[in-house]
């Protein structure tokens, strides 16, 4: 029995018609302790993805299971950082760590929870900005605190939403290192979606690439085998990390990549025909007909979706 | 274009406009409107009751101040009222479709409704009321006619609040409560902010009438009277108070907007 447990999940927005299908037959299973990473393209449904696992939203198909309980709400066990950090500007640091210690430990005493709640700002090494609005760091400090936040929570399973790519190359670079450390030691569940194979890598015990949207679904699973601690530097040369590579981006830009689609328009075509000047002016004598015709033609063009 | 700069130009470009309008008015009273005081005549008439603002010489005749005061207390008064009751209302029209949708249309047909027009609906209502019919009936419509831009924009910034931070108040499961005063409320308090500057306004704007009707005193009501006693300087003074006041409690408003804005 896996601890996290999709299976033959669909979802799709709108109805009749209009429906658009954005995820289709997910199965996925994770287990206790593991570190997945779903790669895909943007705007396949990775965010749909992860709300499914978060109660978020709910599967319009199948079931999303955690400990063999049904999902059918949000809640603090499945602790989500969201890809644009979501902290409450009006609270400090602090405030919004502790915003979250407060509400899982209710039982603690003030002090356990103020000290628990310094002890995950010092883990993410932001014990200067404790007292620190949110507008007055940067984007990585932010999803420091997002990630302290959601640790504190000390969650069943971490849920990370593209947690990094809002962020430049050396910052993004940085923070991975620290979630990689983070995890050896606190031995989380987590589920990573990110568009960034390297990042897959470097963190990841098994990479599952999303095919293209519109009704996207899971390819082929692949294991990074790369010895932890993983150092990007060495891992270049690792023959490993070429073969992965290699995997998922051939299901990513191969089957899964983004299917041709093709609509049919019907445009109306102005067929003007060359008119006698010498009637007068147009609008001006009142048996006059304009000579034009509208031509409908259909036309097939391809559309990015 | 090359814009005017130099030392002071922030007192004396406004000075040089208010100088030029002194002129305009004074050539207009000269040739179109004989009946117009002079700027110099209306100072000469209003001094007393700038250099001795808080006198009272009676009823009606009142150092400016003490009118522009007596005129605020029932502005406090009625904007208290109106966002007492402006901002949970706006909260549930941005909480709940289904409110918005019922209370909608009600509010978009009474919100244009001029305050001269629900003043003698004020009087038939709280005509069996204790105590001053008049302070009720233009505390009624103060609250009626300043409440709107509370309630619709407290109902824009409930509606507009980012999903991230809902989504972040489900996965904390944080109580009703907690929410409403964790996240919905400091969310939404901008936009209340900007709602309560425009009542404010309004509220102010509809003190003069309402005073003008009643005859309470006020700087409408002795607007209204100094009309009926034939001395006009006194009327532009009052404009001008009215101004001012006006100006500089937007301006604190703004202030206070600022602060949240920024938080």
């Amino acid at each position: 029995m896996a601890f996290l447990e999709l299976s033959h999940v669909e979802k799709s927005y709108g109805k009749g018609a209009k429906a658009f299908q954005v995820l289709t037959d997910i199965n996925l299973q994770v287990n206790k302790g593991e570190f997945v990473a779903i790669v895909g393209y943007s705007g396949a449904g990775k965010t749909t993805l992860i709300s499914l696992i978060s109660g978020l939203l709910k599967p319009d198909k199948g079931t999303v299971k955690l400990n063999d309980l049904e999902i059918v709400e949000p809640g603090p066990d499945r602790a989500v950082v969201f890809q644009n950090y979501s902290l409450l500007p009006w609270m400090s640091v602090y405030e919004n760590v502790y915003l979250a210690v407060d509400q899982v430990f209710k039982n603690w005493t003030a002090v356990k929870k103020k000290q628990h709640t310094d002890d995950y700002i010092k883990m993410v090494n932001l014990s200067a900005a404790r007292d620190k609005k949110p507008s007055e760091l940067s984007g990585g400090m932010r999803q420091r605190v997002s990630l302290a936040r959601a640790l504190a929570m000390d969650p069943q399973i971490l849920l990370m939403d593209e947690p990094l790519s809002a962020l430049d190359a050396l910052t993004r670079a940085n923070l991975q290192d620290e979630i990689e450390k983070i995890w050896r030691e606190a031995r989380k569940t987590v589920v990573l979606i990110t568009n960034d194979v390297d990042e897959a890598i470097l963190l990841a015990d098994r990479i599952i690439p999303l095919s293209a949207g519109p009704s996207a679904t899971l390819g082929p699973e692949v294991m990074v085998t790369i010895e932890r601690p993983r150092n990007r530097k060495q891992m270049n040369h690792d023959p490993n990390y070429k073969e992965i590579r290699g995997k998922v981006l051939s299901f990513l830009l191969g089957e899964g990549a983004k299917k041709r689609q093709f609509v049919t328009r019907r445009l109306s075509l102005p067929d003007i025909e060359p008119e006698d000047i010498s009637q007068g002016m147009p609008g001006f004598s009142s048996n006059r007909q304009a000579r034009r015709k509208k031509e409908i033609k259909e036309e097939v063009v391809e559309i990015d979706s | 274009m090359r814009e005017t700069k130099f030392k002071l130009d922030w007192l004396i470009l406004p000075l040089l406009g208010i100088g030029a309008f002194l002129i305009l008015w004074f050539a207009f009273t000269k040739t179109v409107s004989p009946d117009l005081p002079t700027p110099g005549k209306t100072w000469e008439l209003s001094k007393t009751y700038i250099t001795k603002p808080f006198e009272k010489r009676g009823e009606l005749d009142q150092g400016i101040l003490r009118f522009t005061w007596l005129s605020l207390v029932m502005v406090a008064k009625g904007y208290a009222i109106a966002l007492i009751l402006g901002t949970p209302l706006g909260f549930m029209l941005g909480i709940s479709k289904t409110f918005a949708k019922c209370f909608d249309p009600l509010i978009q047909i009474l919100r244009p409704v001029s305050p001269l027009a629900w003043l003698p609906l004020g009087f038939v209502i709280f005509a069996k009321a204790k105590g001053n019919v008049s302070e009720v009936a233009a505390l009624f419509t103060i609250a009626v006619c300043s409440m709107w831009p509370t309630v619709l924009n407290t109902a824009v910034g409930v509606r507009s609040i980012p999903q991230d931070y809902l989504n972040v108040a489900k996965v904390l499961k944080l109580s009703r409560t907690k929410t409403l005063f964790r996240v919905l409320l400091p969310a939404t308090l901008p936009y209340m902010f900007t709602g309560f500057r425009l009542s404010l306004g309004i509220a102010w704007l509809v003190i003069v009438a309402a005073e003008m009707l009643t005859g309470r005193p006020g700087v409408g009501g002795f607007l209204w009277q100094e009309y009926n006693s034939n001395i006009p300087e006194h009327i532009i003074l009052c404009i001008i108070t009215i101004g001012v006041v006006g100006f500089i409690l937007d301006r604190l408003m703004s202030l206070i907007e600022q602060r949240f804005r920024t938080a």
